[in-house]
């Protein structure tokens, strides 16, 4: 569809030279996250290639040692403690706004979403002296709350897009029907936008999953996750055990979201199915 | 006239309690938001203009000096009511935090003010001159003018300081002396890593963008997996990965060589180069996707109308297809501009020391030098151009920041 039925020489010139950039961008793109793949399995302890032989040596390093093992479970404990609220309280949200009704809908949607926009460390910064005033610094439940601001605005948008194809008729016939509002809620609504709760859901985890620099100010030894065990890794010295947990960490999040985004897709069809 | 208008006030009251049903919803995640996000910015932007602990532990000092009045190194009562304040402070314990205090406002004051205090606390330095002996800085007019603004316990000094200006002895604004000055370099740095990281994503992302819209869509779905693929993966396992590319014999250096378009090995990391090489990797899906999701909703038909009118393609690239998609690469562009200003992991990992962006100064203040006034002044600063250029983005371009998941 780039050449016209009739190309001529120029047409064909400007279209490989824009092929040619463009896979130049490509693989500028791509080869970089997939570098510290082949490097994780790599029997020696430098970065360089040709790799020395295969092992499985630094995966043994990253799931294995207390250290790192003790981060993973932190990770996942931080990571489940935000999801679960952030989309508890982004889906209530984005149920809320989805009503045409809202009031001062100007004034809240950017606060929504500001938790996107400030820059992190100014909100890291922020946390931890709050936190450190009224007890909650070094807390897994601080890191938690400080995690569920980050996540949420992810959750009031994906949740947010499912509703825009629900019918809200369905609703006011559950309560001429005679259902309280909350045997409507999860009887008629959650199941018809349940994808999009499961995407933000999935959203929230990753945002939480990857998050360091929060961590890095809130967390003490103890509650040290596996971001923060990297970023100090990387700091101080160069392990080819970074690059199994880069490997393991980006998988999951690639993982993740690409379920995330089939749910997404699926349930925008859903929801359009049934308005038609 | 009151049969008319009793019915609409009726109406109007039964809408106000059923919008509040929909706000009830949110209400729980607006309340987290203020507590754990709203409270902590204002509590650290407090801090940059609100400093009591010069005023608080220098009660009698403050007094004397009001009743001074005069500018430059104070008589008797004052160095009295100092060494009064001194002793107290020794006994409280306080001393420690107010020494640190005064040294940020005056380099080189901690040693002198704790040794002022233990000689104050033994009944030794009751008069100016034996104060003056034992903190000489105490001697000096521009001692005094920290000590001035600070038993105020509002303060403009670190905002000041944050452009690197400073309240002069004679009551005007002044810059401070070139030894001193560092943040509007760091604020020009980080404004210039920035703009040639837009620079650079726009460059890889538009023809990009045009070639994927230009596709066949099952092709064009691909090539849009490849653009999602890094996007969904951390900064920080992105950080990671460069850190292995750009080593002296990482890959970069070893396909340079191959190539023949160095004949040495470059040093990359802890570079300028590195850093800019790495964000505009991180970056680039972030410009390349509003920008697409523009091209998209521009026809084709468009340009071939125009070339069959007899525009040659510059001209119709330049005036018919260009002026479309605007919209889309000033907030791609904008946006991308904005996440750079804020970079913190990148730079640590990857610039050098010369590359630190403001976010690293900013964390540097609180980790390093518990420095909280000077963090939360460079806050300020950092805060005020992000969201002075989100307002602007999503006034002026209507830019809805999620439409490009």
């Amino acid at each position: 569809m780039l050449l016209s039925q009739y190309p001529t020489t120029g047409e064909r010139l400007r279209a490989a030279a824009l092929w040619f950039w463009c896979i130049l961008v490509l693989v500028f793109l791509v080869v970089p996250i997939f570098v510290p793949v082949p490097l994780s399995f790599n029997s020696g302890s430098f970065f360089t290639f040709p790799l020395a032989g295969l092992s499985t040596r630094w995966y043994e390093v990253v799931l294995g040692t207390p250290r790192w093992r003790a981060a993973i479970g932190n990770s996942l404990l931080i990571g489940f403690g935000a999801t679960v609220l952030a989309t508890i309280l982004g889906t209530l949200t984005a149920i809320g706004l989805s009503d045409p009704k809202f009031p001062a809908r100007r004034l809240v949607v950017p606060l929504l979403i500001s938790p996107l926009i400030v820059p992190v460390v100014v909100t890291a910064v922020g946390t931890y002296l709050f936190y450190a005033r009224i007890g909650l610094a070094n807390t897994y439940a601080g890191i938690i709350l400080a995690h569920t601001v980050l996540a949420s605005p992810f959750v009031v948008v994906t949740v947010g897009a499912s509703l825009t194809g629900f019918d809200r008729n369905l609703m006011r016939a559950t309560s001429i029907l005679g259902a309280k509002p909350h045997i409507g809620f999860f009887r008629v609504m959650l199941p018809l936008i349940l994808p999009g709760v499961l995407s933000g859901a999935a959203f929230a985890f990753v945002t939480s999953f990857d998050e360091v620099v929060v961590v890095q100010f809130l967390a003490n030894a103890d509650q040290r996750t596996l971001p923060l065990e990297m970023f100090t890794g990387l700091r101080e010295q160069l392990s080819p055990a970074i690059t199994a947990a880069a490997t393991l960490m980006m998988a999951l999040s690639i993982l993740l979201l690409i379920v995330a985004n089939l749910l997404a897709r699926r349930s925008r069809r859903d929801a359009s199915v049934l308005v038609e | 006239m009151t049969s008319v208008a009793m019915p609409a006030f009726s109406v109007r009251g039964r809408d106000r309690s059923e919008s509040l049903r929909p706000l009830a919803l949110a209400a729980p995640l607006l309340l987290l938001l203020v507590f754990s996000f709203g409270a902590p910015i204002v509590a650290l932007l407090s801090r940059a203009v609100y400093e009591p602990t010069i005023a608080n532990a220098l009660p009698r000092t403050a007094e004397a000096l009001r009743a001074d009045g005069g500018a430059g190194v104070p008589a008797e009562p004052v160095f009295v009511a100092l060494a009064a304040d001194l002793k107290q402070a020794q006994a409280a314990g306080a001393v420690f935090e107010l020494a640190k205090n005064l040294n940020t406002r005056l380099p080189g004051a901690r040693s002198q003010v704790l040794r002022a205090a233990r000689l104050a606390s033994q009944n030794q330095a009751a008069s100016k001159e034996a104060m003056i002996k034992a903190a000489p800085l105490l001697g000096e007019q521009q001692s005094w003018a920290a000590i001035r603004s600070g038993v105020h316990p509002f303060t403009s000094f670190f905002l000041l300081n944050a452009f690197d200006l400073k309240w002069t002895n004679d009551g005007t604004i002044g810059a401070v002396p070139s030894g001193q000055a560092v943040f509007l370099r760091v604020f020009g740095r980080t404004f210039l890593v920035a703009t040639i990281v837009t620079l650079a994503t726009l460059a890889l992302g538009f023809p990009l963008a045009y070639l994927i819209t230009r596709l066949r869509p099952a092709m064009a779905a691909l090539v849009l997996v490849l653009v999602l693929l890094p996007f969904w993966t951390s900064i920080l396992v992105r950080t990671a990965a460069w850190t292995v590319l750009l080593q002296k014999y990482g890959l970069l250096n070893d396909l340079l060589l191959w190539l023949g378009l160095t004949s040495d090995r470059l040093e990359l990391m802890y570079s300028r180069t590195g850093l800019i090489i790495a964000m505009t990797h991180i970056q680039l899906p972030f410009t390349l996707l509003p920008i697409y999701s523009v091209m998209r909703s521009v026809p084709p038909s468009l340009m071939r109308a125009a070339q069959s009118l007899g525009a040659r393609p510059f001209t119709a690239f330049w005036r018919v297809y260009l002026p479309q998609v605007i919209p889309g690469v000033l907030a791609g562009c904008l946006l991308t501009f904005i996440l750079c200003l804020g970079y913190y992991i990148t730079p640590v990992l990857i610039g050098g020391a010369s590359d630190q962006l403001i976010s690293n100064f900013i964390a540097n203040y609180v980790n390093a030098e518990l420095n909280w006034e000077m963090a939360a002044a460079l806050s300020f600063v950092l805060l005020a151009s992000t969201l002075g250029l989100y307002v602007a983005m999503t006034r002026y371009l209507g830019l809805d920041l999620f439409k490009m998941g």
